[in-house]
């Protein structure tokens, strides 16, 4: 018998000898720990990344390694090329330019919002591979599988002398990022906006970090989930008042997540009024898996809420959720720890409702974002608004919704899990269509299938300006099918009803109008709001939010 | 004159009294083209849901969705029979 042939098995802890050996003999590192100077990043760079790498670029919804970033598409093609990116988010030009400038060929990622027109086109020249779009949970979990980087450039706010890093309120991906990296022979690079002797608390042990640099300016943070409530229209007034009346009440939802939205922030802020009218503070929103919706002070202050777990923080709020720990998850140094891997699995498991808005919605209740001419992925909607078979506790709402799809035997609850839009977008864009735009999308993507953010067997209702319909107690395709159109208004889809089956579904209780929740659509006013502009929300804070610039309209 | 006047951003209504107790008229200016099957609808939908028999209305449309104009259409009746009470 031949015995096998040798084996080599550390290979990686030899190859990540190797590239710290060449940084070293650049003079790179050692000195000061893990100190680079900003003016050698590229020096560094080109010396630990190979070509072939897979590289995690800590872009994430809000925080940006920027610094990082642009560098890293600054290096020469030549030394450094073919490289598969994995990230969250595709935010910054940078981003994108790593592929234009042929650093960058291939592309694994969750969202990609300001960069979607940008990557459509690459795919169109055949520049860019794109591996998936996941949503975020699924892709911190593939860095742990098959996904693992090679290398992960980080932001951290401060690192001390040894190399401990201290993350803050914009915590966000970080963890995961730097666990699968760290564990599997990579190398981790941090920018970092100060050194200081002291941290406020240990974030990433030194230990997990390899090389740490004092980026030129404060890394970028996003302010993606403020909106102003002067924006706030009428009609989203209205159906906040449904979604509150006949569906928060309803089930008795206490444990949620609202994707971000106007329609959303409507409902944050009627809680301290509408929704404490009907007797509800107490009964709903008590937890929720959220980012710092400035929106959602008033409900805080009014006493509707009880905890609230984020992804990451967000510009403005950091000295506001300081103040308000009870609420927040905070460290012992009092700033926030935030953690999207955690936050999303709360959202998955632990939360009873997920609500947001769409562009599009099928006769399925197949619904997405993703729209012609730009490929933009879905962040964690997809994973928050699942119905999660692995659940196995039960609560008042997931029972109840169990039992509305499956009957009074049902052997599972189900998550709530609702779409609310208007049936009509700007230009007169329908939101109900015959067939999504995705199908043409995957064809022009070449991809496996339709990019779709819910599938229609997840979602258990649609609110709409026209109502509420409630797709769990529909009982076959044509039922489903007619439910939408019930509430698809005068779109083509919504005009091609069939008035006796909808009639009949309202006769039923599958479709309810404002009317018929005895809500009066006449009293969906702005007045409602419990505050009606930023500089509300500041006053409702007691001056602790600290709006960023573009917010500050007074 | 009792009239119900309701406007925002991209609509305009006036609601006054008519001349014939069971009919409705509706005058639109519309910027945009194509969309009096839309129009008919909802206006239709409107007379059909609420006593507008004995009104004229006048709408001034800059893109405004259905959903604000039949919003719209109700509160302009509500504050023109408020008027009338």
């Amino acid at each position: 018998m031949n015995a096998p042939l040798p084996r080599q098995w550390d290979s990686l802890r030899q190859n990540r000898g190797r590239r710290l050996e060449r940084a070293a003999s650049l003079g790179l590192a050692g000195k000061n720990g893990k100190e680079i100077p900003v003016d050698r990043i590229i020096d560094l760079l080109e010396a630990v990344i190979q070509p072939g790498d897979r590289v995690c670029l800590e872009g994430n919804n809000q925080k940006q390694a920027d610094f990082l970033s642009e560098s890293l598409a600054d290096c020469s093609p030549e030394r450094i090329n073919h490289l598969s990116m994995v990230q969250s988010v595709l935010a910054l030009p940078s981003h994108v330019d790593l592929f234009e400038r042929g650093l960058a060929n291939r592309l694994d990622f969750s969202f990609s919002g300001p960069q979607g027109a940008r990557l459509a086109k690459l795919v169109q020249e055949q520049r860019i591979e794109i591996g998936a779009i996941h949503t975020y949970l699924e892709l911190f979990g593939r860095y742990f599988m098959d996904l693992t980087p090679n290398v992960a450039l980080i932001a951290a706010q401060a690192a001390d002398a040894e190399g401990n890093l201290y993350l803050g309120p914009n915590t966000e991906d970080t963890p995961a990022i730097v666990e699968a990296t760290a564990f599997k022979g990579g190398i981790v690079i941090a920018q970092v906006n100060e050194r200081l002797e002291k941290l406020p608390r240990v974030d990433v042990p030194a230990d997990w970090v390899d090389f740490t640099v004092l980026a030129p300016k404060p890394n970028y943070i996003e302010p993606l989930f403020t909106r102003d409530p002067a924006q706030i229209t009428e009609v989203q007034v209205l159906m906040a008042m449904m979604a509150i009346k006949g569906i928060y009440a309803e089930y008795g939802v206490t444990r949620l997540n609202h994707g971000i939205g106007f329609d959303t922030a409507a409902i944050e802020l009627l809680l301290p009024t509408y929704a404490a009218e009907l007797g509800l503070k107490g009964k709903i929103c008590t937890h929720w898996a959220l980012n710092p919706h400035p929106t959602l002070i008033p409900a805080i202050e009014s006493g509707f809420v009880e905890s609230v777990h984020c992804f990451g923080s967000e510009v403005g709020m950091d000295g506001y959720i300081s103040a308000r720990s009870d609420i927040f998850f905070t460290g012992a140094d009092g700033s926030m720890r935030s953690n999207r891997a955690f936050s999303q699995t709360a959202g998955l498991y632990a939360c009873d409702m997920f609500i947001g808005s769409t562009l599009q919605m099928d006769l399925a209740g197949n619904s997405s974002t993703a729209t012609l001419g730009r490929i933009t992925g879905f962040g964690g909607a997809p994973n928050m608004g699942s119905d999660p078979h692995g659940r196995r506790h039960a609560s008042p709402a997931w029972l109840k919704a169990g039992r509305e799809a499956a009957g009074p035997n049902a052997i599972r609850g189900r998550k709530l899990v609702v779409q609310m839009v208007e049936t009509f977008r700007e230009h007169m864009a329908p939101v109900f269509v015959e067939e999504l735009d995705a199908w043409q999308l995957q064809k022009m993507m070449g991809a496996e299938l339709p990019p779709i953010m819910i599938y229609g067997d997840d979602v258990s209702h649609i609110v709409t300006e026209e109502g509420i319909a409630n797709l769990l107690l529909c009982r076959s395709p044509e039922e489903r099918e007619q439910a939408i159109r019930g509430v698809a208004g005068f779109t083509p889809v919504g005009m091609a009803r069939d008035k006796a089956m909808v009639e009949n579904l309202r006769d039923r209780g599958i479709i309810r109008r404002a009317e018929d929740l005895g809500i009066d659509p006449r009293m969906a006013t702005r007045d409602l709001l419990a505050a009606r502009s930023v500089k509300d929300l500041v006053r409702w804070s007691g001056g602790l939010y600290a709006p960023p610039s573009r917010f500050r309209n007074w | 004159m009792l009239c119900g006047v309701v406007g925002s951003g991209n609509l305009e209504i006036l609601l006054n009294a008519g001349d014939l107790p069971n009919q409705c008229v509706v005058e639109i200016k519309t910027a945009a083209r194509g969309f009096a099957d839309t129009w008919q609808a909802v206006i239709g939908a409107f007379a059909a849901a609420h006593p507008a028999g004995g009104t004229r209305i006048a709408i001034n449309d800059m893109g405004a969705t259905p959903a604000v104009v039949s919003l719209r259409l109700a509160q302009a009746l509500a504050e023109y029979q408020g008027g009338v009470q």
